[in-house]
Order: C-alpha cells, then sequence, then structure tokens
C-alpha cells in the first residue's frame, strides 16, 4: 500500500504543478489545492501509516498499551490542512475580484502593476 | 576614549531634536564640540612624546574576537589632533560660511557625525572597528559631497565618492579577515608582533593587495583618483574638513599604520613608489589645466597624496620624517587655501581664476592668509613647508636605487605645485581689480580668522620646527617602525644638494607662475583626452554592466508567473535528480509494507480518477465536484490508516472548499485553454518528471528507519501531563498551544482578506472605467 500511497503522492506533485503552470486562474488555484493535498498526503506517508491503531488511549488506560499510530505527523498535517485552507479561500476570493476588476482570466496579461504597461 | 569618538555622533542625534536652535545665531556654538575634542587630545601629547602608547579595549563581540580596541601612539595622536583642530575651524567657518541656509543644522549633524567616524578610524586598534569606521566616513561623507542635494552633479559625485571608496573599504574588511586568517588575531598592535611571519605567509601578497585597494581608493591615488576633484561640488567647508586633513589622509594613515607589519618588502614599496609617483606628476600636471580654483586645489591635492604614498613607499627613516612633517604642512596650507576659496566664492560668488584678481583691496587679511599658504606650499622659506620639501629632497636623494628618476618625478610634482599653490593662493589677491568685483563686499571676522591662524600656524612652525619635533613627529617615525631618537628638525639645514634643487625649484615654478596664465582654452585642451580618462573608462565599464545585470533580471523576473514555477521546478529537478540517480537504491522490504485490500484499491483508483478529470476537464464545475472527490478520497484514506481528527478536518475543510468555490463560481473566469500543444506537452514532461522524483524520494525515505522518539513522548505525557486522551488533539491544543494560536491569528488574518476582497466596492468612476476598457491597458488619467 505503501507504494500506492507513493505513487498518488507523485501524481498529485505532478499534476499540481501542471495545473500551475497553465495559464488560467483557476487552474492556478486548482493546482495550489493538488499540491497541497500531495504535501499532506506525503507527510502522512513518511511518518509511516498504521492501520486501525488511532493515537487514543484507551477508555480507562493512562498510556498506550498497544501499538498506535505516530501523533505528530497528524498534528502536523492537521495545522496543514486548516492554513492550506485559508490560503486557498483567500486566492478564491481574490482571482473572483482580480477577475471583476481587470476582466481577464489570462495570467500573462497581468504580469504588470502599472496600467499603463 | 569611547566617549570622545562618540561624541560626534551623540552630537548630531542631539542635533536631530535641538537642531532648529542651531540654525541661527547659536550656529557658532557646535564649533566647541571639536573644540573641546582638540583639547581633550592635546593633553595627551606629553604622554606620548614620552613614549607612552595608550591602550583602550572594550568587549564588543568576544566570541569573534571583536572588541572595541583603541590605541593612542604618534601616529593616531597626528591625526586626532588634525581632525579635531581643523575640525573646529572648519566648524566655526561654516556657522559663517553657510549662515542661514535651511538645513545647517543638518550640516553640522553629518559634520560631527563624519568627524566621530574619522576618529575612531585612526585610534581603532582592532581591524574589524578599524573597517566599520572606515565605511562610516564613506557614508557620512557621502552625505557631506552631496549636500546640495538639488543639484544633479552633485548628487553623482556623492555616488561616485561613495562607490569608489565603498569598495576601497569592502578591500579593507577582505584585507582584515586575510590577517586575521594568518595571525589569529583582529588586533593590529599584535600583528606588529607576527610581522615576520605575515611576510612569509603564502598569502602576504594577497593582503598587501588589499590593503592597497583600501589605501588608494580612500587616498585617490591613479587610477581611482577621479572621485575627488569630483567631490568639489560639496561646500567648501567640506572640501576643507574632507581633503586637507581627514577623509583623504585616511588611506594615508592606512599605509604608515601597517608600515611596520607588511612594510619593508620589495613588492610593497616598488608599489608605493610606482603608483605614488604617478600620481603626484599626473595629477600635478592636471593642475596646469584647471581655471576653477576648487579644481586646482583638487588635483593638487591629489599631487600632494602621491607624495605622501611616494614617501611611505621609500620606507626610510628620512622618508617617514618628511611623510610626517609634509601631512603636518599640507594639512595647513591646504586647509588655509580651501578656506580662503571659500570666502571668495562667497563674496564673489566666481571661482573661475582668470577673472580673479586684485581682491587683496577688499579682504586684506583673506589675501594675507592666501599668500601666506602658497608660499608655504611653494616651500620658501620660512615656512614649514619649506622644512617638509627640504625633508621630501633629501629623501628622496638618500634612496638606495634610480635616485635620479625619483628626483625629476619630485621635483617636477614640486615645481608645478607651487605653481598651482600661487595661482590658488596669489593670483586671486594681486593685480588690478577689476570693475565687476569692485563692489564686493568685506568678509566677517568668523570667515577670515580660520585661514589666517592656519597660514600664521605655517610660518611659526617654519621658524621654530622644533616645537612640533618632539611632541608630534618624533612619535609618528617610531609608530611607523624606525628609530627616531636622531631626528632634528631645522629651517637651514646648510648649502647642499637639496638647497641648490630648493632653489631650482623655487625659480623655475615662480617663472611657470609667471609664463603660463591659466585660461579656458587650456581647460578644454586637456578635455579632449577625457576619452582615456580613468573616470570615462569606469563609467563605460558600469553602463555594460548595467545592461548585463539588467539582461540578467529581466531574464529571471520576467513577470510570467509559470516562468518562475518553470525555473524552480527545473532546478529542482536537476539538482535532486542528479543526486538521486547516483544515490538511489531501490530496495523495499516488502515485509514491513501494509497489506493492500479491496477498500484501499478502490479508494485510489477513485482518486486517480478525480485527479485526472480534475485536470483534463473543460468546465469549472466538472473541475472543482472532481476536486471535492479528491478531497473526500483522500479523507478515507486518512480514515483507513488510524488518522480520525485528520479525516475529520480533510472532509470539513474540503466541502467548505467546495461551496465556496461553487458560490463565486460564476464570477469566476472561464476555464480556458490558453496554452498551445507545445507548450503543454513541455510543462507534461516536466510535471511528470518531478512527479516520478517525489515518487522516488518518498519511497526512498521509505526504506530509512524512522524514529519515533517525539512521538513516544507526546503519547507517554499527553494523559499524565496534560490529562487528554486524544493525543494529537493534546498536541495541537496544550504541547503546541501557542502555534496553534498563532495558526488561529494567521486564519483571522485570512479571513479578514477574504471579507473585505468580497466586500470591496470600487469607486463608480474607476468601475466604469474598467468597465469600459476591459483591459488593463487604458490610459492612467484620473
Amino acid at each position: 500500500m505503501e507504494i500506492l500511497l507513493a505513487v498518488m503522492v507523485g501524481i498529485l506533485y505532478g499534476t499540481g504543478i501542471y495545473m500551475m503552470l497553465r495559464r488560467s486562474m483557476v487552474k492556478l488555484i486548482i493546482g495550489i489545492i493538488l499540491l497541497g493535498n500531495g504535501a499532506n498526503l506525503l507527510i502522512f506517508l513518511l511518518g509511516r501509516i498504521t492501520k486501525g491503531a488511532p493515537p487514543i488511549i484507551p477508555g480507562d488506560a493512562k498510556v498506550f498499551t498497544e501499538a498506535f499510530a505516530d501523533p505528530v505527523p497528524q498534528a502536523l498535517i492537521l495545522t496543514a490542512i486548516v492554513i492550506s485552507f485559508g490560503l486557498q479561500s483567500f486566492a478564491i476570493v481574490l482571482v473572483k475580484r482580480a477577475h471583476t476588476v481587470v476582466r481577464t482570466d489570462d495570467l500573462d496579461e497581468m504580469n504588470a502593476t502599472d496600467e499603463d504597461s | 576614549m569611547l566617549t570622545a569618538i562618540l561624541t560626534g555622533f551623540l552630537f548630531s542625534i542631539f542635533l536631530v531634536f535641538t537642531g532648529k536652535f542651531f540654525k541661527g545665531k547659536l550656529s557658532i556654538l557646535a564649533s566647541l564640540i571639536p573644540l573641546g575634542l582638540f583639547v581633550y587630545f592635546f593633553q595627551f601629547i606629553p604622554a606620548i612624546a614620552g613614549g607612552e602608547v595608550i591602550m583602550r579595549s572594550y568587549e564588543w563581540i568576544p566570541s569573534f574576537n571583536v572588541d572595541l580596541g583603541f590605541k593612542l601612539d604618534g601616529l593616531s595622536l597626528l591625526f586626532s589632533l588634525m581632525i579635531t583642530g581643523i575640525g573646529f575651524l572648519v566648524f566655526a567657518y561654516t556657522s559663517s560660511y553657510l549662515k542661514g541656509h535651511e538645513y545647517l543644522d543638518r550640516f553640522y549633524g553629518y559634520l560631527a557625525s563624519f568627524m566621530g567616524a574619522m576618529l575612531g578610524l585612526v585610534l581603532s586598534d582592532n581591524m574589524i572597528t578599524l573597517f566599520v569606521f572606515w565605511e562610516l566616513t564613506s557614508i557620512t561623507s557621502f552625505f557631506l559631497i552631496g549636500f546640495n542635494n538639488t543639484n544633479p552633479a552633485s548628487r553623482k559625485s556623492a555616488l561616485t565618492a561613495l562607490g569608489i571608496t565603498g569598495i576601497g573599504g569592502l578591500f579593507l574588511l577582505a584585507g582584515a579577515l586575510l590577517l586575521n586568517n594568518m595571525t589569529g588575531t583582529y588586533s593590529i598592535s599584535e600583528m606588529l608582533s607576527m610581522s615576520e611571519a605575515i611576510r612569509e605567509n603564502e598569502f602576504y601578497f594577497l593582503a598587501v593587495i588589499f590593503i592597497f585597494g583600501a589605501a588608494f581608493t580612500k587616498s585617490a591615488q591613479f587610477p581611482f583618483h577621479f572621485w575627488l576633484p569630483g567631490a568639489m561640488k560639496a561646500p567648501t567647508p567640506v572640501s576643507t574638513y574632507l581633503h586637507s586633513a581627514t577623509m583623504v589622509k585616511a588611506g594615508i594613515y592606512l599605509l604608515m599604520r601597517f608600515t611596520p607589519v607588511l612594510g619593508g618588502e620589495n613588492i610593497w614599496n616598488t608599489t608605493l613608489i610606482v603608483v605614488g609617483g604617478i600620481t603626484m606628476v599626473y595629477s600635478a600636471i592636471h593642475t596646469i589645466f584647471r581655471t576653477d580654483l576648487k579644481g586646482i586645489l583638487a588635483y593638487s591635492t591629489i599631487s600632494a597624496l602621491g607624495i605622501l604614498v611616494f614617501l611611505t613607499g621609500l620606507g626610510t627613516q628620512e622618508a617617514f620624517l618628511a611623510a610626517a612633517v609634509f601631512i603636518i604642512v599640507h594639512a595647513f596650507y591646504k586647509a588655509t587655501l580651501f578656506l580662503v576659496t571659500g570666502i571668495i566664492d562667497h563674496q564673489t560668488h566666481t571661482r573661475d581664476v582668470t577673472r580673479l584678481s586684485g581682491l587683496n583691496k577688499i579682504m586684506l587679511p583673506v589675501g594675507i592668509a592666501g599668500i601666506l599658504a602658497a608660499i608655504s606650499s611653494a616651500g620658501i622659506p620660512p615656512t614649514i613647508g619649506f622644512v617638509g620639501k627640504e625633508l621630501t629632497y633629501e629623501a628622496s636623494l638618500h634612496y638606495e636605487s634610480l635616485v635620479i628618476f625619483l628626483m625629476i618625478a619630485i621635483v617636477v610634482t614640486k615645481i608645478l605645485l607651487l605653481y598651482a599653490g600661487f595661482v590658488a593662493g596669489i593670483k586671486p589677491f594681486t593685480g588690478k581689480l577689476p570693475e565687476e568685483l569692485s563692489n564686493t563686499k568685506k568678509p566677517g571676522f568668523v570667515l577670515w580668522a580660520p585661514p589666517l591662524l592656519l597660514a600664521i600656524l605655517g610660518i611659526v612652525f617654519g621658524i621654530a620646527p622644533f616645537i612640533i619635533e618632539a611632541p608630534l613627529i618624533k612619535p609618528v617615525v617610531e609608530a611607523m617602525g624606525a628609530d627616531a631618537s636622531n631626528i632634528h628638525l631645522a629651517l637651514w639645514h646648510g648649502f647642499n644638494t637639496v638647497f641648490i634643487l630648493s632653489l631650482i625649484t623655487i625659480g623655475v615654478g615662480t617663472a611657470l607662475y609667471f609664463i603660463i596664465k591659466p585660461s579656458k582654452g587650456l581647460e578644454n585642451g586637456i578635455a579632449r583626452f577625457d576619452f582615456i580618462a580613468p573616470e570615462n573608462i569606469l563609467t563605460k565599464f558600469n553602463k555594460i554592466f548595467m545592461s548585463i545585470s539588467n539582461f540578467w533580471t529581466n531574464f529571471f523576473q520576467n513577470g510570467y508567473l509559470r516562468n518562475y514555477i518553470s525555473i524552480i521546478i527545473l532546478f529542482l529537478v536537476v539538482l535532486v535528480g542528479y543526486i538521486m540517480i547516483g544515490s538511489t537504491r531501490f530496495t523495499i522490504d516488502y515485509n514491513s509494507l501494509s497489506k493492500i485490500t479491496v477498500y484501499e484499491i478502490t479508494t485510489t483508483l477513485i482518486l486517480i480518477a478525480g485527479i485526472f478529470y480534475t485536470v483534463f476537464t473543460d468546465s469549472r464545475l466538472a473541475a472543482v465536484a472532481a476536486m471535492g472527490v479528491v478531497g473526500l478520497s483522500i479523507c478515507l484514506i486518512f480514515v483507513f490508516y488510524s488518522a480520525p481528527d485528520l479525516a475529520m478536518t480533510q472532509f470539513s475543510i474540503d466541502t467548505l472548499t467546495v461551496i465556496l468555490f461553487v458560490l463565486v463560481l460564476y464570477k469566476l473566469p472561464k476555464y480556458l485553454k490558453l496554452s498551445d500543444y507545445k507548450t503543454r506537452l513541455r510543462d507534461g514532461i516536466l510535471s511528470t518528471i518531478f512527479g516520478l522524483i517525489i515518487t522516488t524520494l518518498a519511497l526512498e525515505v521509505l526504506s530509512e528507519p524512522v524514529s519515533k522518539e517525539v512521538g513516544d513522548f507526546y503519547a507517554a505525557n499527553s494523559y499524565i501531563e496534560a490529562h487528554g486522551k486524544n493525543v494529537v488533539n493534546v498536541i495541537l491544543v496544550d504541547f503546541r498551544g501557542v502555534d496553534t494560536l498563532m495558526e488561529i491569528s494567521v486564519l483571522s488574518i485570512a479571513a479578514v482578506g477574504v471579507f473585505g476582497l468580497m466586500k470591496l466596492r470600487l469607486k463608480m468612476k474607476d468601475r466604469r472605467r474598467y468597465a469600459d476598457t476591459g483591459q488593463n491597458t487604458e490610459n492612467n488619467k484620473n
């Protein structure tokens, strides 16, 4: 399964970058989201995956008695998911605003800060 | 001592707040600062003359071996006295020269900081401190030279000066680091005792080049001399201060300071003699072709600096003596001439020497000062200039080889300098007063007193040179590493070769003054050779450099987002790929992998299908929906592999993203295919390789052992310390609670941004403008 996951991470990264290289603004955002998902999955995979053993201490125990999944990567990813949501939502609204203002969706036409260039 | 150095800086900070009180009549009070410092340094004379060396050290960065180490010996004392003494006169003079100037307070601030930097420079014993103060003088002089900041020529000169002396500063830093590498210390006094080892070191040559680079740029030696004439754009008090006693002498100081450390080798002496020789003759010749008083003084200053470098290069005790005396001589007469020029400029509003004559009828005291300074610069007895010239000739005459060439060079230089001194100091005050200057006003006392005082001191020291011999000159020669016990300064040296040479110099120089009249014709004549002047070559070089860097910047910073991404990814692929080709092992322990069940395979397939659908669909809605599928599949993977918290977060976030997308979907641009087939193929190949590298990287990491130390710590302490059973949650809200707080802040900022962008209403005018044109390329009139 690890190999399969590694391949999927690769696909997410590759397609993410491919979408970011497009000139359409919407595709840029989708690229960022795909790349973000890929990064989360990569961290998850590299922290080693464990099946059916969530890092929650069972009811009456004070410490773990059995094997458990590493909580550190999970904590990291949780943060990453939330932060990337902040980024994504901001990017979506920004693109929308930029589109209403400059009436173009081609990034190549938005490469100058001055209006008259 | 540290207080003395910092006084200048503190005063300028003080001026920031109280400047407006110092703009008016009180401005002359500012001169009390250098006067006080002068008195402070003056009281060290007996101790230094007695052979004492005063060291002060304050800890600064001990881990780097850098401390604020200061050393007061003969050399430092001479320079400190000049800096503060002439500083006092310049400060006082300025109060009248720039009376009522809008930024007088600012000027004093620059001047005071410059003085502080200069004092720090000559007193530093630690090379890093020396470097810091060295650069501070460059920076403060930049402000001083560019003081008339409304004048483009003035700004350009300031930049040139900063550029040249700044580069020199970098040489000094390189020299400091190299010498530290060779000796293990930054202290110049400690290097002194290791002089032998340094000279035998294989990097000796490089160290010498670095020190030369610093000294030659600062002291305007050929071919770096051109910043100095340009710096004449500064107000005259600045020129006086920078070019007679301080800034340009810093390079000389550096050479003198390092003579006992690095000197004595052939490379050291020959280079100094050659560079100094070329500089002194080259710029002395230039003085003939100038009609601007300050231009003449600028070139004669460069020439005098050349003589000092030349003398330092001779390396004999006689030469050091001559150099020490000549520093004082030059400071006195050059400061006087500059101040006199300033007065002429101030009163008559011209510095064109062809139009000036007969001014002694109006400003007699100034005329006396000018003529006395001219005589001193000419080396006519009984001035201190005569003593200096005799010593210079003697030192050159007694050099071991090529005496005839040295003598020709030095005599020619002295003849031309005599001419320059006469033109600057005597010409404006003799002859008939022209009609146009007849209603020139008399200068005030504060203006004419400083130059007259300096000029008279020049005569006093000439008649009685023993006044400065023991307290000032001897300690300097000793500081340069020569024996000073048998030094005896005198006005009259007897009738010998040197005296005959002196007579020749005075005779030929005076004749030259009467034969050559400064004229525009001569000035234009030399201008034809400007294309081979170092300044122009450097300007051309600068232009080429600018165009290359422009091209380079535009190549990488071309404004296309996808180019930036492509370049970053390309470098990553090439560099990481290059490493991985050599070291990837492709060994996977299949037993350690977790088993695959049908659920996982199905999820994976859905995920992959979702990804590719997102990429290749033509519909925005479909793409967003497919992206939701991708997110939910990842959510499922989290569920399978024991991460319930992640699954929940991913689920809600993914849903929110999709909802947000759909909400604004119809206000979003169309989902166009803008690139052609070739671009897509190229990007596709790049992304595929990138994806492959990430996959390989992940597999490589998986074959390495993993440490779960951190996880175990949290697991063990989660309940005991933090009383929580869900370890992931405990980490987030307890162990790393502050991080989470920051994260919340980031999200809040993003939320504010989103809200702002949603609610932002453009003004109607702008909106119509954008709507009309439909492009961002309309005109800019609003």
